[in-house]
C-alpha cells in the first residue's frame, strides 16, 4: 500500500518516529476521565500560570459556571459544565446504541436556546453513579457534567499537515507542537482542526494552542494541568497503558450501572487516527462541543488534487475549445 | 434543510473555529489568482491565432491581477517578511505551501510576459513566458480551490470534489470577461465562445454540487453566502446573453455591449468567490453543518453494522463498522 496515504490517514503506530525521530520514546497523552471531575478549574490555572498565556478577556458568558467559552489562542484548557434538567437516569438497557435515543432531549441548550419539546420527559428513574458526578439521592433533576477540553494531539492532525511553514511539529513524544519563531500568522490550522483548537492572537496573528507542555516532558515532568488535577480527572503517560487503563474504567462504570459511560478519541481506527488526549465522556461528544465524527481533511488531500488536475485540464480544453471553435467560424463571429 | 430538532451542541456554540481571513483579502485573492491564471492561458491562445490586441489586454491584467493578489495576501499576513517564511520548506500536504511556490513561478513569468510585450522586445523571450504563465496558469486558477477544501470547514471540504471544477469555470468567466472588456471587437470570438462554455458549465456546476451537498448547501442559498452566489447567478447570466447577442448588433453597438458583458463577467466571477468565502465562514460557524453530518455519518455506520449483522450472524463480535486493524498489510 501506498505508504503517504498511510501518513495521512488511517492507524499509524508511531507517528514520531514516522516524523523522523529516531529511537522516540513512547507516545504519551492524556486520559480525561470526565466523571471524576469536580470542575474546579485547577487544571486551567496551571496551564495559565505555567506557560504564561496572557489574560484573554475577563467576562461572564451565563453558560452555567463556564466563564472561559471554550480553547482558544489563549486557552489551552477548558472546563465545560452542562446542566442537564433530567435526573441522573439509567437509560434502557441494551439498546442498540446509546446513540439512538441519546442525541436530543437533555441538550443544555439546544441550538439557538431551544429544548425540543417533549423528549425531556423519557428519562425513567434515578440511579446513583458511583464515583460519577453527585449523585444526590434522588430529589434533584439535574445532573451535572464536566470535562475540561484540551488539544486532542491527534494521531493524523490536520493543523500540522496543513502548515505552510513547518512551524507545528510532531515531537519526540508523539505530540503536535507549534513553533512561535516560525509560525508566519497564516492562519490555515484554524479552519484544519477538527475540534476547534488552535486559534491566532489578534494581536500578532500567531497561532497557539496546548503543547502538552513540552518543556516539562523535556525534563521527565508530566504537564501542569495533571499535575494540578486534584481528582486524577486528567492522567497523564504512555498512551498505550492510558487506553487500557481507560477500557477498565469504562468496563467498571458499565458494571456499577452507568451505560451512557464511553470513551472518545481512543479508538487508533477512527477518522484522525486516534487522538493523544483522550475522554471518558457521560454523554454524547457534541453535548461537551466536540465533534461526534471527526475526520482528518488531509485523508481527501489526494483525491482533491486529482480533481483539481481534472479541473486545470478542463481550463486548458475549454480555451483549446473556444479558439477551435472561431477558427473554424462555427462558433460565434 | 437541515434537522435542528435532533441535534445538540454546547450552548449553540461552534464546533470548529472559522478561519480568521477577512474576505476582502482571501475571496479577493482566490477572484484574482482565477483572473490571473485563466487569463494567461487565453493570452497565450490570443497570441497563437494571431489576435495582438487580445493577447496584450489579457497578458496585461494577468501581471496586474496576480501582482494585486499577491497584496493581498501579504496584507493578509500581516507583514511582508513573513511571506518568506512560506518559502522556508516544500510542502505537499499543505495546499498554501504548494499554491506559494506556484505563485513564486508564476508571477515573474506572467509580469516577463506583459512587460516584454508591452516594451515589444525580445519577442522570443516573451513568447516563452506566455506559454510558460499559460501552462502554470491553470494551476493557479484551481488550487485555491484545494486551499479551501482542505479544512474542516463543512461547506469547504464536503464540496472538494466540485470546488476546483467550479474555481476554474468562474477563473474563465473572468478572464474571458477581461478580454471581453478591453479587446478590440474584432478579435473577442474566442472571448465570447470562452465566455458561453466557462459560464454555463459554472452555473450547472455549481448547481449540481449544492444538490450533492444536501443540508450543507444551505450556506450557499442563505445569508451573506447565499446573496453572493444569487448575485453571481443573475451576473453570469447577464453577462453570457449580452456576449452571446453581440455580433448581432448593429456594428457600432457590438463594442459597448461586449464591454458591458466583461463587466457582468467579472463581478461574476468575484461574487462567486465571495460566495464561497461566506458559505464557507457561515457554516463553521453554526454548529449544526458539523455535528448533523457527523450524526448522521455514524448512524449509517450503526445501520449498516445492524444490517450486516443480520445478515452475516455468522461472525461473533465482529464490528463491521470498524476495519480489520490489519487492513493495509496487503503490501
Ligand atoms: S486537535 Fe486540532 S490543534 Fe490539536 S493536534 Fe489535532 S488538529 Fe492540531
Ligand atoms: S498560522 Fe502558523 S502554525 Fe498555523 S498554519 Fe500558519 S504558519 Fe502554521
Ligand atoms: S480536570 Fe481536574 S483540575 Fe480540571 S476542573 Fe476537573 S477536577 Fe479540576
Amino acid at each position: 500500500m501506498d505508504r503517504s496515504a498511510d501518513l495521512l490517514y488511517g492507524p499509524e503506530p508511531d507517528p514520531a518516529g514516522d516524523a523522523g525521530h529516531p529511537d522516540p520514546p513512547p507516545r504519551v497523552g492524556f486520559f480525561t476521565d470526565t466523571t471524576v471531575c469536580i470542575g474546579c478549574k485547577a487544571c486551567e490555572v496551571a496551564c495559565k500560570e505555567w506557560n504564561a498565556i496572557p489574560e484573554d478577556g475577563l467576562s461572564l458568558t451565563g453558560m452555567s459556571y463556564d466563564n472561559t467559552g471554550g480553547l482558544g489562542a489563549s486557552t489551552w484548557r477548558h472546563v465545560a459544565f452542562i446542566e442537564q434538567s433530567r435526573p441522573v437516569a439509567a437509560p434502557a438497557a441494551g439498546g442498540p446504541s446509546p446513540d439512538g435515543h441519546e442525541g436530543h432531549g437533555h441538550s443544555p441548550h439546544g441550538h439557538a436556546g431551544q429544548e425540543p419539546a417533549g423528549s425531556a420527559g423519557t428519562a425513567v428513574e434515578a440511579a446513583p453513579v458511583a464515583g460519577g458526578p453527585p449523585a444526590p439521592d434522588g430529589r434533584t433533576e439535574l445532573r451535572w457534567l464536566m470535562s475540561s477540553d484540551v488539544c486532542k494531539h491527534c494521531t493524523h492532525a490536520a493543523c500540522l499537515d496543513v502548515c505552510p511553514t513547518g512551524a507545528l511539529f510532531r515531537t519526540e513524544f508523539g505530540t503536535v507542537v507549534v513553533q512561535e519563531d516560525v509560525c508566519n500568522g497564516c492562519g490555515y490550522c484554524v479552519p484544519a482542526c477538527p475540534y476547534g483548537v488552535i486559534e491566532q492572537r489578534p494581536d500578532d496573528g500567531r497561532a497557539f494552542k496546548c503543547t502538552m507542555c513540552y518543556d516539562r516532558l523535556g525534563d521527565g515532568m508530566e504537564p501542569a494541568c495533571a499535575k494540578a488535577c486534584p481528582t486524577d480527572s486528567i492522567q497523564f503517560g504512555p498512551l498505550d497503558e492510558l487506553r487500557e487503563r481507560a477500557a477498565l474504567r469504562v468496563e467498571q462504570l458499565h458494571d456499577l450501572g452507568v451505560p451512557e459511560a464511553r470513551l472518545y478519541g481512543h479508538d487508533p481506527d477512527d477518522g484522525v487516527g486516534g487522538d493523544g488526549a483522550f475522554f471518558l465522556l457521560m454523554d454524547e461528544p457534541e453535548v461537551y462541543g466536540l465533534p461526534p465524527d471527526p475526520v482528518v481533511t488531509t485523508r481527501d488531500l489526494p483525491d482533491m488534487w486529482r480533481h483539481a488536475a481534472r479541473a486545470a485540464v478542463g481550463l486548458l480544453g475549454a480555451a483549446a475549445l473556444a479558439f477551435a471553435a472561431t477558427a473554424t467560424g462555427k462558433g460565434p463571429r | 434543510m437541515v434537522d435542528r430538532a435532533e441535534f445538540s451542541s454546547y450552548y449553540g456554540r461552534p464546533v470548529i473555529k472559522a478561519p480568521s481571513w477577512s474576505a476582502q483579502d482571501i475571496a479577493g485573492y482566490f477572484f484574482l489568482g482565477g483572473l490571473a491564471g485563466a487569463g494567461s492561458v487565453l493570452a497565450a491562445g490570443a497570441q497563437l491565432t494571431g489576435r495582438p490586441g487580445m493577447a496584450r489586454v489579457l497578458k496585461t491584467t494577468s501581471a496586474l491581477a496576480i501582482a494585486g493578489s499577491g497584496a493581498l495576501l501579504v496584507h493578509d499576513l500581516g507583514r511582508p517578511s513573513r511571506f518568506a517564511n512560506m518559502l522556508r520548506v516544500f510542502k505537499p500536504t499543505s495546499p498554501m505551501s504548494v499554491g506559494s511556490w506556484l505563485l513564486t513561478g508564476y508571477a515573474p513569468l506572467a509580469g516577463l510576459a506583459a512587460v516584454l510585450n508591452r516594451a515589444g522586445r525580445l519577442p522570443r523571450v516573451g513568447a516563452a513566458a506566455t506559454a510558460g504563465a499559460a501552462v502554470v496558469g491553470p494551476a493557479i486558477a484551481t488550487y485555491t480551490a484545494v486551499l479551501a477544501a482542505d479544512t474542516a470547514v463543512p461547506a469547504w471540504h464536503d464540496a472538494y470534489r466540485e470546488l476546483p471544477a467550479v474555481f476554474a469555470a468562474s477563473a474563465l468567466t473572468a478572464a474571458s470577461g477581461a478580454a471581453l472588456l478591453g479587446s478590440p471587437y474584432s478579435e473577442t470570438g474566442p472571448a465570447r465562445a470562452a465566455a458561453l462554455l466557462a459560464t454555463t458549465t459554472e452555473l450547472a456546476l455549481v448547481r449540481g454540487m449544492r444538490k450533492r451537498l444536501g443540508p450543507v448547501a444551505e450556506p450557499y442559498e442563505q445569508g451573506r453566502g447565499g446573496r453572493c452566489m444569487h448575485a453571481a447567478e443573475v451576473l453570469t447570466g447577464v453577462g453570457a446573453a449580452a456576449a452571446a447577442c453581440s455580433p448581432f448588433l448593429p456594428p457600432p453597438a457590438r463594442r459597448p455591449t461586449a464591454a458591458a458583458a466583461g463587466l457582468a463577467l467579472l463581478a461574476a466571477s468575484a461574487c462567486t468567490r465571495f460566495g464561497v468565502f461566506h458559505a464557507g465562514v457561515a457554516s463553521a460557524e453554526d454548529p449544526v453543518y458539523t455535528v448533523g453530518p457527523q450524526r448522521e455519518r455514524l448512524e449509517e455506520r450503526r445501520r449498516a453494522a445492524e444490517a450486516a449483522a443480520k445478515n452475516g450472524g455468522t461472525s461473533p463480535g465482529a464490528d463491521p463498522s470498524v476495519p480489520p486493524s490489519g487492513g493495509d498489510t496487503a503490501g
